[in-house]
């Protein structure tokens, strides 16, 4: 089944401290002129974002093909694995719209700086939260139509990150045509609005993200934090439900 | 004279009205320009600059700093031209070809201005030889290449091959960075340089500068 969801702003508004974590700030240690300049940055994105997701039930043969791409993943990863003890599957799309870019760039142009990096930490981190709601939207479909999600997690993956190489975009286009809520893809498989998220829903028993694994791109992840990624697996609440467009 | 290190201490502080007047004021009182560039504005930068290497201040002091920096050079840009003031050294930067990011690379400029460098910044999704042309024409030593994509990294062997093919490798050094990109990357590609975060960045093109 494929869905279109829109989300309010606010609703997909990251904590405080996310944000200040994306600029190397920690807990506590922002001044106040800082503080400041974060409520600036949250109330410019509450007036510009447009957050929009579609979403679209896909089966392990499909996604195998998808997931192919033009050849270029590396030889054993996360994605394929946890896709094959997948429960279910679902391609996504996310975006927060073209003018929360446009107002980042307008600001640098203008030397508002420190706005400008800010407005930028808040998009981003609020284009993963906005992938945590519709994950979540994802697991209460899935109960609703007789799923059993009490023991589920789900993990967003996307090309460009374990091991599923940035080039898996185009078949993920072709597939999800995203064009529907303003993504489009470039010849680099760069996505714009730059503040969207792209990949692939994996629900399934927490045990189907199993990073113990000697995967060879988790390796080579500097991050290492795939288990905080997943909502369910930080065992947040939900504050607030996408709507559905249709 | 005070009113440089006023410059620099309400830099410090990312003052930008206050910096804004006070360089009119020390260019009302005939400061030469060089001065208050020097004594003023990059003084008070490289204390921001080594504050931020030291985790005493974060990314938004360096950038409400770096604003103020912007307010005062503005009074003294045209001096400087007219008393042919040199800069550090001159950088060439952008994104490579197909990214469209650019964050980085504009903390990178911001940082290297900070550091007294004249930084020609060529935006985003910036062809190989764009590069090249832009650091032949403007005479810049340095080109430094940001990517975010590991689609997009190529691009930056492109340029370096680029040089290679013109025969400028004696005069054009390269420095390259971005989320995917590495150490061992840069070697591969045969990159002078990497910069693992902006004032990493900046270090490093001093040291291609100082070697040039």
């Amino acid at each position: 089944m494929r869905r279109l969801l829109s989300f309010p702003p606010d609703a997909v508004v990251p904590s405080r401290a996310a944000v200040l974590a994306g600029q190397g700030i920690p807990e506590g240690a922002a001044s106040e002129r800082v503080g400041a300049i974060l409520d600036q940055a949250i109330a410019r994105f509450i007036d510009l974002a447009q957050p929009r997701a579609v979403c679209q039930g896909i089966s392990a043969t499909d996604f195998s093909s998808v997931y192919q791409g033009e050849g270029l993943n590396s030889d054993r990863t996360p994605v394929a694995e946890a896709a094959r003890r997948a429960d279910h599957l679902a391609l996504f799309a996310v975006t927060l719209g073209q003018p929360v870019s446009d107002e980042i760039t307008a600001l640098f142009a203008t030397s508002d700086l420190a706005l400008a990096a800010m407005l930028d930490a808040v998009a981003s981190a609020a284009a993963d939260r906005a992938v945590d709601l519709l994950a979540r939207r994802t697991l209460v479909d899935l109960a609703g139509n007789g799923g059993s999600p009490a023991a589920a997690s789900v993990l967003p993956y996307s090309p460009g990150y374990c091991g599923w190489h940035i080039t898996g975009q185009r078949r993920l286009f072709a597939r999800l045509e995203p064009e529907e809520i303003g993504i489009r893809l470039n010849s680099s498989c760069l996505m714009t609005p730059l503040k969207s998220v792209s990949g692939v829903l994996l629900l399934g028993a927490p045990a189907i993200h199993d990073f113990s694994a000697d995967f060879e791109p988790c390796n080579r992840c500097t991050t290492h934090a795939c288990e905080i990624r997943s909502p369910m697996l930080r065992e947040e609440e939900p504050d607030a439900d996408p709507e559905p467009d249709r | 004279m005070q009113i440089l290190n006023q410059i620099a201490d309400r830099l410090e502080q990312g003052e930008d009205a206050q910096v804004d007047e006070l360089t009119r004021q020390a260019v009302g009182q005939g400061v030469p320009a060089a001065d208050i560039l020097n004594r003023g504005l990059l003084a008070g930068m490289e204390v921001v600059g080594r504050k931020f290497r030291d985790h005493e201040i974060f990314l938004p002091d360096v950038l409400l700093a770096a604003k103020a920096m912007y307010a005062g050079l503005a009074h003294l840009k045209p001096l400087l031209v007219a008393d042919q003031v040199p800069s550090k050294g001159k950088v060439v930067i952008g994104s490579v070809q197909g990214d469209l990011h650019d964050i980085g690379k504009n903390l990178v400029g911001i940082m290297l201005e900070g550091a007294g460098f004249e930084v020609v910044d060529l935006g985003s999704d910036v062809p190989a030889s764009r590069f090249v042309d832009a650091a032949v024409e403007r005479g810049a030593p340095v080109i430094g290449m940001s990517a975010l994509l590991t689609t997009t990294m190529s691009v930056m062997k492109d340029v370096i091959n680029l040089i290679r093919e013109r025969g400028l490798s004696d005069q054009l050094r390269t420095i390259i960075g971005g989320a995917p990109v590495s150490a061992d990357f840069a070697r591969d590609i045969g990159a002078d340089a990497y910069g693992f975060d902006a004032a990493n960045a900046v270090e490093r093109v001093k040291d291609l500068v100082a070697a040039a």
